[in-house]
């Protein structure tokens, strides 16, 4: 288990005032550890300068991946480990490997875009979630603002996420 | 929201007078230079006619039927320049029929679908469907022209007693009902009167609640377009797959494929959204259409892609199962289109212009968001699809005498120029944006 994160919490009823706070928080110079909301909230990730995610390029790769395995896989077994004879036509025609392979291409893209996402996002079975507060799984959003990776003091970082329309300002330690 | 007008500049109608000057041009040249071959070709002619009939006697019921009219008939229809122009004339007069009515559905489907995303440009759309009129006229007209040669069912000595062709009087209600077949086609005409019909009719209502809305504001014109957009989309839903049956298959009474409705439409659907997309990215260029944005031009492009991959979803379907079940008198469809090597480079080339282009190039989505990238794929796709009907349409008719060349590319931009020109011309008649449509606030914030 971490010790010693420390957070300032910023909590907000709306998810207006929550853009227009993210974005002078940041302004004032302040690294915004992470945004919780109840629901998905538009221009969060814009607000938040967010790169976009480069999980299509994962499911790319892990297209590739299942074309060639489900080309090879038949190639191989219909032309020479078992070669049948279906229709009257070659052993190795493409067109009849087409919906096999579509749907292993899909399959393997969609299996190996979750794998990945779930690698990356540190979701795991038996994962402790560190819930900021309880009540984003409700009606609220909360601005979390990491102490150590700030350089900025405690009290004028809450003086700034008071300024900004918080409802409420608390502290979170792990 | 000040209202924003779309001017038809002269210099716009310059351009679109010298696409269809050139097409002219390309039409003359190219009939004279096939009319002059003509007589040159009338011995390589024969031989053609000889190869397709031994290759026909393989399938009894087709070669019976080339027997009896190479036999009978004695003639093969008009000459082949002649011919040529007419397989264009209904090559065109589909698809750009298709960019029409695909304007009216745009236009529908959003209404039912309620969305909002689209508001600020539904009048793109809208102004293609002026083209739907004037396509009736020239569908009708163009069928009286060209029947003898694009429909070969309409030859009356194929429903003679004797010596008549079987598969093809079996269908024969479906085109005469109720006249005695073989006389008057009265049943497909009335058809196809009546989708012209039905669809400038829906278009016009449609029309008129969206510009009446402009001047009054009132939100029952949003929900009487919302209704008679319901009730469009049920009868499009049948008329285009008939109107596939009727205008594409039947130009090969003897080959059924019972997903054509299906295939036609997309293939209408891709190149009607290709060309929406097409002139929405031409007028933002030009600085009009400030409503629009990366985000909608996104939605445009996925449009795009999505039922690109819907197309090739549906060819392969249809390709594949006429491949594997292998009945002649399916599989001869193919082999008319892959083993004639005039047309053979079409198949390959319709399926990389249609799939494997918009495909790779608008996997990403900043390829989407981008106009400079929009720009070079949806008029990749509105060849394409072009080619995906002188594909259905040219080896039906002309069989082994067709080409491509002159009057293909001619033709293909006269209508282009024309319909740009009715297009454009109706659009700078009615506000660019929809003012008072209650979307249009939805529109504006669009963000994905």
């Amino acid at each position: 288990m971490e010790s010693n994160k420390n957070f300032v919490l910023g909590i907000y009823n709306d998810e207006d005032v929550l853009l227009s706070a993210i974005k002078q928080v940041r302004d004032s110079g302040i690294k915004i550890h992470e945004v919780y909301s109840p629901f998905p909230v538009h221009g969060i990730d814009e607000a938040l300068g967010y790169k976009r995610t480069r999980l299509p390029i994962a499911a790319f790769l892990f297209g590739l991946l299942g074309t060639t395995l489900a080309l090879t896989m038949q190639i191989w077994m219909l032309g020479y480990d078992w070669p049948m004879i279906i229709g009257g036509k070659n052993f190795i025609s493409f067109a009849p490997f087409i919906p096999v392979t579509f749907e292993l291409t899909v399959l393997i893209s969609a299996l190996g875009m979750v794998a990945t996402f779930m690698i990356v996002s540190d979701l795991k079975p038996y994962k402790k979630p560190r819930l900021m507060d309880i009540r984003i799984t409700d009606d609220k959003h909360v601005m979390a603002v990491d102490l150590a990776k700030n350089n900025i003091t405690k009290e004028d970082i809450k003086k700034v996420i008071q300024g900004s329309g918080a409802s409420e300002v608390n502290d979170k330690n792990f | 929201m000040t209202e924003e007008r779309f001017s038809f500049t002269a210099s716009a109608k310059k351009t679109i007078m010298i696409i269809g000057l050139i097409g002219i041009v390309l039409l003359v040249i190219g009939t004279i230079s096939s009319m002059s071959g003509g007589h040159a070709e009338e011995g390589e002619h024969a031989t053609n006619n000889l190869t397709e009939h031994v290759e026909s006697t393989d399938q009894s019921t087709h070669g019976e039927a080339e027997a009896h009219e190479a036999g009978e008939e004695g003639h093969h229809g008009s000459a082949t320049w002649l011919k040529r122009i007419y397989s264009n004339l209904w090559v065109n007069n589909i698809y750009f029929t298709g960019l029409a009515i695909i304007g009216l559905f745009f236009v529908a489907i959003h209404y039912v679908s309620q969305a909002g995303w689209s508001a600020g440009i539904n009048r793109i759309p809208l102004a293609m469907a002026h083209w739907l009129p004037i396509a009736g006229i020239l569908m009708i007209a163009t069928w009286f022209m060209v029947k003898g040669d694009v429909f070969h069912w309409t030859h009356a000595s194929l429903y003679a007693e004797h010596g008549g062709d079987h598969l093809i009087q079996g269908k024969a209600a479906y085109w005469y009902w109720p006249l005695e077949s073989g006389t008057f086609p009265l049943f497909y005409l009335l058809r196809l009167v009546l989708f012209f019909a039905l669809w400038v009719m829906f278009f016009r209502w449609i029309k008129k609640e969206m510009l009446s809305e402009d001047i009054d504001g009132d939100v029952k014109h949003w929900y009487k377009a919302k209704k008679l957009s319901i009730i469009f989309l049920l009868i499009f839903a049948f008329s285009s797959s008939i109107a596939a049956w009727d205008w594409i298959m039947s130009i090969d009474p003897h080959w059924k494929s019972t997903l054509i409705g299906w295939y036609v439409f997309a293939s209408w659907w891709v190149s009607g959204l290709a060309g929406i997309t097409f002139i929405v990215v031409l007028l933002k260029q030009r600085g009009y259409l400030k409503v629009v944005n990366a985000n909608h031009l996104h939605d445009l492009g996925k449009y795009i892609f999505a039922f690109s991959i819907f197309w090739t979803y549906l060819w392969f379907a249809q390709f594949l199962l006429i491949y594997y079940a292998n009945i002649p008198e399916e599989s001869v469809y193919f082999v008319q289109r892959i083993n004639a090597s005039q047309y053979s480079w079409v198949f390959f080339l319709n399926l990389i212009l249609n799939f494997l282009f918009p495909f790779l190039l608008f996997m990403t989505r900043d390829a989407k968001r981008h106009m400079s990238m929009l720009k070079v794929v949806c008029p990749i796709v509105l060849v394409g699809h072009w080619f995906d009907f002188y594909l259905m349409v040219t080896p039906s008719v002309m069989k082994f005498e067709g080409t491509f060349g002159f009057v293909e590319i001619g033709m293909a931009m006269m209508f282009l120029a024309a319909f740009m020109f009715i297009a454009l011309s109706s659009l700078a008649k009615m506000p660019l944006i929809a003012k008072n449509d209650p979307m249009l606030e939805e529109s504006l914030h669009h963000n994905i």
